[in-house]
């Protein structure tokens, strides 16, 4: 059996967002493609017009994974768990692009691969707490219990983030004088147009996420009616009683 | 019965039996001097380190460790009723489910106080940072120790009643619960590094006023979220 989302209204926002993605890409591509080599980083630099949307992705994705969290908490609707699903994804996803992108940059930049500054170490640890987000949703078999279990998990992480980050900021700070302070925002004055493409850049990536959110979510809902439908399959009809027993009991 | 006396109820329970028992204070005070003992060979010995070396050496230690502990005891806290299916029914009681949290809480914050209380002198003797000739500040380090063995099991009993009922729950709680406890990490180990060296510096006062201030909001924020956590 195929599904398809022919029972739901056509969703027109998703192709255009699409389109609107592919094309915000190519202007950026071929801004950042296009800009003179920076001074000190020569063609290094480019490796930021990806480095930073991605980070920004990775961060509004772990605020959209708080915040259906919380929608689905008060509403108890799967569509916010399914956002809030896609959203963990995305998060991780993007943020490990943005790790691996700013560990090849610091590399050749910084002479290390990895210093315990306060937004890397932020970075790193939102990792481990979404990871976790994931590894225990797979665990939870019952549908509803997933998503409560997982909406509280994103929520306490959400909320976690900025806190993690203080510390860690403050940590370095006192303990010990940072060496290096290139961290985000070198210095453009040699190259406005670099302010330019880093927000064309993140213009799109936001683009990026809401599209990709959208599709996630709707592959969520096509699993979770064909979940439905093989568990409805397997039983004899009059066994939904002892189905409801057997979920209660995973 | 108003909240504070079903905490006190729940927490009166869970500490009777493990009063009784002992199993789980046992396992977690045997399982604290494990990391001590190999934090102590992975560490080497602490000859030829400066003093300020040693108190961090020594508060990493005694803090990593408390830490781990905090994930072996708050993982009994609710096992023990889900097994034999008494969460429900301690549930059903018509409660508060932020009064049941903190009384869960209690229980778990208690025997680990005594644990942590034993552990401090004894890592910062085994590191090389007891006994060095100057008087210790005892009532500095008791006060972080409550805050700092507070918050761990506000978090950690939290995430317990989440993971209770999971496979492989021993390991998805501290997965789910360190990378929250993080900042509690270092304010702990700062301060008592600190109060080791220097006695009240500012920079201790304010790593104490942030420890405060994220042992209010974890618990504030757990026992909202407890409701959530272990409704149906």
């Amino acid at each position: 059996m195929t599904y398809t989302s022919a029972s739901s209204p056509a969703d027109r926002l998703t192709p255009l967002l699409g389109w609107a993605t592919a094309l915000s890409l190519l202007v950026t591509l071929y801004l950042g493609l296009g800009a003179p080599p920076d001074q000190n980083q020569g063609v290094l630099v480019r490796l930021l017009f990806v480095h930073v949307p991605a980070a920004w992705l990775s961060y509004l994705a772990y605020f959209g994974t708080g915040l259906f969290g919380l929608l689905y908490l008060l509403k108890r609707n799967l569509r916010y768990d399914r956002l809030a699903l896609a959203s963990a994804e995305l998060g991780v996803l993007f943020t490990v692009s943005t790790l691996v992108g700013g560990m090849l940059w610091a590399k050749p930049t910084w002479g290390t691969y990895w210093v315990w500054d306060a937004r890397l170490t932020t970075t790193a640890l939102s990792l481990v707490i979404y990871g976790g987000y994931l590894l225990i949703r797979s665990l939870i078999d019952e549908r509803d219990r997933r998503a409560r279990v997982a909406a509280v998990i994103g929520l306490m992480g959400t909320l976690y983030v900025p806190v993690n980050y203080m510390a860690v900021e403050w940590w370095r700070g006192v303990h010990q004088t940072q060496t290096l302070k290139l961290l985000g925002s070198p210095d453009f004055a040699a190259s406005p147009i670099y302010g330019w493409i880093l927000l064309a850049g993140v213009v799109t990536f936001t683009l990026m996420y809401l599209y990709l959110l959208r599709v996630r979510a709707k592959i969520a809902a096509l699993a979770d009616a064909r979940e439905e439908d093989e568990l409805m399959a397997e039983l004899p009809a009059q066994a939904t009683h002892d189905l409801e027993v057997a979920r209660g009991s995973s | 019965m108003s909240a504070l006396h079903v905490a006190w109820a729940v927490a009166a329970k869970d500490l009777r039996l493990a009063g009784r028992t002992r199993d789980a204070l046992l396992a977690t005070a045997f399982y604290v001097a494990l990391v001590l003992l190999v934090q102590g060979f992975a560490l080497g010995a602490p000859d030829g380190r400066s003093a300020g070396a040693t108190a961090n050496l020594a508060a990493g230690a005694v803090w990593t460790a408390l830490t781990l502990a905090s994930a072996v005891a708050a993982g009994r806290a609710f096992s023990a009723e889900s097994e034999a299916g008494a969460l429900e029914q301690l549930l059903l009681y018509p409660a508060p489910p932020a009064a049941i949290y903190l009384g869960k809480l209690l229980g778990v914050l208690l025997p680990l106080l005594l644990i942590a209380a034993v552990t401090l002198p004894t890592g910062l003797l085994l590191f090389g940072a007891l006994g060095a000739g100057q008087p210790l500040p005892w009532p500095g380090l008791l006060g972080v120790l409550l805050l700092g063995i507070f918050g761990l099991s506000a978090a950690t009993t939290f995430y317990a009643s989440l993971t209770v009922n999971l496979r492989a729950r021993e390991a998805l709680l501290p997965a789910l619960a360190f990378p929250l406890l993080v900042p509690l990490v270092i304010a702990t180990v700062r301060i008592t590094s600190v109060l080791l060296t220097g006695g009240w510096t500012d920079e201790a006062l304010s790593w104490a006023g942030f420890l405060l201030a994220f042992d209010l909001g974890t618990v504030v924020l757990a026992a909202w979220l407890f409701g959530y956590a272990v409704e149906g």
